[in-house]
């Protein structure tokens, strides 16, 4: 038997099952939502080669899809696990999706749908239908019914008839599959911060005030405004625009104490895409320590401010005010460089909030008997000599579930992990290695 | 040309959402296309590259009989080899394949002039028709994977990624210039964030992969020539103390490390003994070459982060900050302060350091780039004078010892390296990999890896992840055994070839060679097919397999409006 878990449909999860699959080895992708595509998904570019992510994410998704090594299970978690390296019993728990596998994507069950409940995958910026499918480049493309919003109003199978299919089925229920396979690989993810308690910011009380990740699909073309930037206090264009880093992270007082590694790049890119759709609006960066570590960094920094013109402030601001009539934001502000106590207009503030560690971990730890570290995230084995491996032999650890990190480091360290399960497989691992 | 094989082509113009549609007016280019002669299908999809916009593909080629496929949309870069395996699975040869880029040659250029954009995307798919018109189907040669690896480089990375090759069943040549395995480890003390000793971390996996019996160690050793394609690989190394041999290989693995930059005539490296690199202090930390009561300071981006060398290295802040607590705990009266410009210990793992310099009562001192702090020795002691922005003064500081961190850089014969296995390096002169984002450890070039501070800066654990990462990606052909490579290869018609040699010279990939007969030969694995060959051949003897002459004069003339639908 040469088979192997992985449990997260991102990016991590999606680069260990291709590498995987393409040498024989089969492969079950457990994904908790309705497609595959995790956090990637959701950007509109990635730093800093500013290559649009979903285009060069999509690919990788198909590819999931059409590999014939691949099962792919989504809308599924497992709830079980025993045994161990080599003989792992998992147990996946399939949650009904009420649309059989006869559905062809075609969407008229969607049109028909009275019911409109925020979409996740828009950051909740835009409405989906209770039966969906959260992205047009879903995958697999399928239908399903979220019954919490649905009202049983049954127009969804009248809309399927109509195409002359049959693939509604409100008696779908949830079933468990047990599978057999020798490694385990873990690519669960993150999550963001969501600031509320950061009371000064103003997250949640004043519209135009938002997550990178809202900002993201605000300015994402196939986003809710068609990448136009619009205020959501009243729907008018933004020009001024405000990136605060370090909220939530890097504090003593609340959120989490570690640097997130990724908010100065993004915040860089989406700054130059503010710029690209509109090169006279007004963009300001205030950090604390201007984060370039990686390959191509300080260039895309020196780019965002000597070429397009994006203003850096050290300094966290103290407070974000909102003007009660017309919404528009006041930041203010001390710069650390120069001691200056000022302020600055904003129409739009994006907070780069902390990357965090998805609530589901806890539960995930107990079920593979692995440990989590102090904030939450999986524990590898030693970080710097089995920077991928947990305490338990045959599951490895991907991504950024444990810890946040980039893109490429994801992707390489999937690739990790499918190396060492292929040994795992191959029968060769030598223990105290 | 096409016998009775008539082209029937079907177009297929994608919205991308909004990224298209915004600006190109889809339908009137799908009522355009429907005019040109051979198109025998149009349609428009909301995402072509979704799976309902491929499978509408698929059912459209069974539907109308078409033997030609055109799709206006994004780039071939990603998304080409994706349609071409719809074709494949309904049925049609994925040669017969062409596309055209609307979004990034249109719409986002052109984003402010939508009937410009539409004109122009009119003009894209009468050329990709024209071209697809004329298409012929391809076979892909089929190569054997010899199932053996090159490791090139003994540091930390090269020995991961060839024990777990091993694990895999692959055997491995490990190959070190030193005559010792460890490469830039053997030069540190303790490993951050653990702090574990260098040697526990080495000791292990030095002796795993000596006594490895699908390892084979070529200490001593350096590559000099290497030839040959993905599977079979054939690489001289020569042995310092003499000898050579011919590994046969099919996958190679670059972990060559980087080296440690040596700042001469900065900050007056070079003419002070109490002048030294952090690796140097690092040396002495571990030693006994310390004494009590001394003020040191740090200095941080010593050579990076400057014109010269833009980027950050990455692991010096944190390295910095290890020392620093280490030299406060080994010697409490000491004092040590650390000039920065911007903090670079990140995530759940380097963040800690920080803390843990500042519970050490390091002192940590801002400085502006523009403003560079100044190293005068004296005998007694070294002045240092640095201007904090945050206070808004000029600090004095007497220091018994500078430390500067510098970064590291890629080592000296990477570029000799580089040109011998015919892959590029990026501009800082760091081996540079296919995709930055979705192929951080492949080359361009096929059965080529890349891992380690070779490739960029990184910390310990993240050269030993993209060892295993690059351990996988080099697997993933030899598991397979055989794969396919492109088609796009270029051929030699032998009654015109006058054997003049001019395409053997002007080839970047010596993939030509001459027969008995005085004959060009093309060795179609090795081929890349740029088409430099093609263009340089006097006798126009080299057509290019899916890029022919007929082909792009066709696309010519239909930009030029010069042929009728």
């Amino acid at each position: 038997m040469s088979s192997v878990v992985v449990i997260g449909g991102g990016i991590s999860g999606i680069q260990a099952s291709l590498d995987l699959a393409d040498r024989g080895i089969k492969v079950y992708l457990v994904e908790s939502s309705t497609s595959i595509g995790g956090t990637m998904a959701k950007l509109d570019k990635t730093f800093p080669t500013l290559d649009c992510s979903i285009c060069i994410l999509g690919p990788k998704m198909v590819e999931v899809d059409l590999s014939p090594n691949i099962e792919l299970l989504t809308y599924s978690e497992v709830t079980n696990v025993e045994g161990s390296a080599g003989n792992f019993r998992v147990t996946v728990h399939r949650k009904p999706r009420f649309v059989n596998e006869s559905c062809n994507g075609c969407g008229a069950c969607a049109e028909g749908c009275p019911v409109e409940v925020p979409n996740e995958y828009d950051e909740g910026l835009r409405n989906r239908k209770a039966i969906y499918i959260p992205f047009p480049q879903a995958i697999p493309l399928r239908y399903t019914i979220d019954r919490e919003a649905c009202v049983g109003c049954r127009r969804c199978v009248e809309a399927c008839t109509g195409q002359g299919n049959d693939a509604i089925d409100f008696d779908m229920t949830a079933e468990d599959v047990e599978l057999n396979v020798s490694a385990i690989i873990v690519a669960t993810g993150i999550d963001g911060y969501l600031p509320v308690e950061l009371g000064e910011y103003g997250y949640a009380q004043y519209p135009n005030v938002l997550t990178a990740l809202e900002f993201e699909r605000l300015i994402c073309a196939s986003g809710p405004t068609g990448g136009r930037l619009e205020k959501p206090f009243d729907g008018k264009p933004a020009h001024k625009i405000v990136f605060v880093q370090c909220v939530g992270s890097r504090s003593q007082r609340l959120g989490v104490p570690y640097c997130s590694s990724v908010c100065c790049m993004y915040a860089t890119k989406e700054s130059i895409l503010v710029k690209e759709h509109d090169p006279d609006s007004e963009v300001t960066i205030f950090y604390v320590d201007l984060k370039v570590f990686g390959q191509g960094f300080q260039d895309f920094v020196d780019r965002a401010r000597d070429h397009w013109g994006v203003e850096y402030i050290r300094g966290r601001p103290g407070e974000v005010r909102e003007h009660p009539i017309t919404g528009d934001l006041t930041v203010w502000y001390e710069d650390t460089d120069t001691g200056i106590v000022s302020k600055k207009e904003a129409d739009l503030v994006v907070l780069c909030s902390a990357m965090i560690p998805k609530p589901g971990n806890k539960r995930l730890a107990e079920i593979l008997g692995v440990e989590l570290d102090e904030y939450g995230f999986f524990k590898v084995k030693d970080p710097v000599s089995n920077p991928v491996e947990t305490g338990i032999l045959g599951i490895y650890v991907c991504g950024c579930c444990h810890g946040p990190k980039d893109i490429p480091e994801s992707v390489a360290e999937a690739s990790a992990t499918a190396a060492i399960a292929a040994e795992v497989i191959e029968g060769a691992t030598k223990e105290g290695q | 040309m096409m016998g009775d094989d008539l082209p029937r082509v079907g177009v297929f113009i994608c919205h991308c959402g909004k990224n298209i549609a915004e600006t190109v007016n889809v339908k009137e280019v799908v009522e355009y296309s429907l005019s040109l002669a051979g198109v025998v299908h149009s349609e428009d999809n909301l995402y072509s590259c979704s799976s309902e916009g491929l499978s509408k593909l698929k059912e459209a080629i069974a539907e109308h009989g078409l033997n030609r496929v055109v799709v206006a949309s994004c780039t071939p870069r990603t998304h080409e080899h994706l349609f071409q395996h719809a074709c494949k699975e309904a049925g049609l040869n994925p040669y017969l394949f062409e596309m055209a880029n609307i979004r990034d040659q249109c719409s986002w250029v052109h984003l402010h002039r939508p009937e410009d954009a539409t004109k122009k995307a009119k003009d894209l798919v009468h050329m990709a028709v024209a071209k697809a018109r004329l298409l012929e189907p391809q076979e892909e040669p089929e190569i054997e994977i010899r199932p053996e690896t090159l490791v090139i480089g003994g540091g930390i990375s090269g020995m991961t990624a060839a024990i777990s090759l091993s694990n895999q069943g692959f055997r491995v040549h490990l190959v070190e210039k030193e005559d010792e395995l460890g490469g830039m480890l053997l030069r540190l003390d303790r490993l951050f964030p653990t702090n574990i000793k260098s040697e526990d971390l080495l000791g292990p996996r030095v002796k795993a992969a000596e006594s490895d019996q699908n390892i084979v160690v070529h200490k001593g050793s350096r590559i000099i020539s290497v030839s040959g394609f993905i599977g079979n690989f054939e690489v001289d190394v020569e042995k310092m103390h003499g000898g050579a041999e011919t590994l046969k290989v099919g996958t190679i693995i670059v972990a060559t490390g980087a080296e440690s930059y040596d700042p001469v005539g900065l900050y007056g490296f070079g003419d002070d003994s109490r002048i030294v690199t952090q690796l140097q202090f690092e040396e002495l930390l571990s030693g006994d070459g310390l004494e009590e009561s001394r003020t040191v300071v740090m200095i941080q981006c010593v050579g990076s982060r400057n014109s010269d060398r833009p980027y950050c290295s990455r692991v010096c802040c944190s390295e910095a900050m290890k020392n620093a607590a280490k030299m406060r705990e080994t010697y409490p009266k000491s004092e040590v302060y650390i000039l920065y410009r911007d903090l670079q210990t990140y995530g759940t793992s380097y963040t800690p350091l920080e803390w843990e310099a500042k519970k050490s009562l390091v002192k940590l001192v801002k400085y502006d780039a523009k403003r560079p702090p100044e190293v005068t020795p004296e005998d007694e002691a070294i002045r240092v004078r640095v201007y904090s922005p945050l206070l808004d003064e000029d600090m004095e500081l007497e220091a018994d010892l500078v430390v500067l961190s510098t970064p590291l850089i890629p080592r000296e014969d990477a570029r000799e390296l580089s040109q011998m296995l015919k892959v590029p390096l990026n501009s800082d002169g760091f081996f540079m990999e296919a995709h930055v984002k979705l192929r951080p450890l492949d080359f361009a070039t096929d059965g080529i890896y890349v891992c380690g501070t070779a490739h960029s800066p990184k910390e310990i654990g993240e050269s030993v992840a993209q060892a295993l990462g690059a351990a996988s990606r080099a697997a993933m052909p030899m598991a397979r055994g055989k794969i396919r490579t492109a088609a796009i290869v270029s051929v030699v018609d032998e009654d015109r070839c006058s054997g003049c040699g001019t395409c053997i010279e002007v080839c970047p990939y010596n993939a030509i060679q001459k027969d008995e007969a005085g004959i060009a030969r093309v060795t179609a694995a090795v081929c890349k097919g740029c088409g430099v060959c093609g263009a340089s051949c006097p006798e126009r003897a080299i057509t290019m397999q899916h890029f022919t002459n007929e082909q792009l004069e066709a696309q010519a003339l239909a930009a030029l409006g010069r042929v009728d639908g």
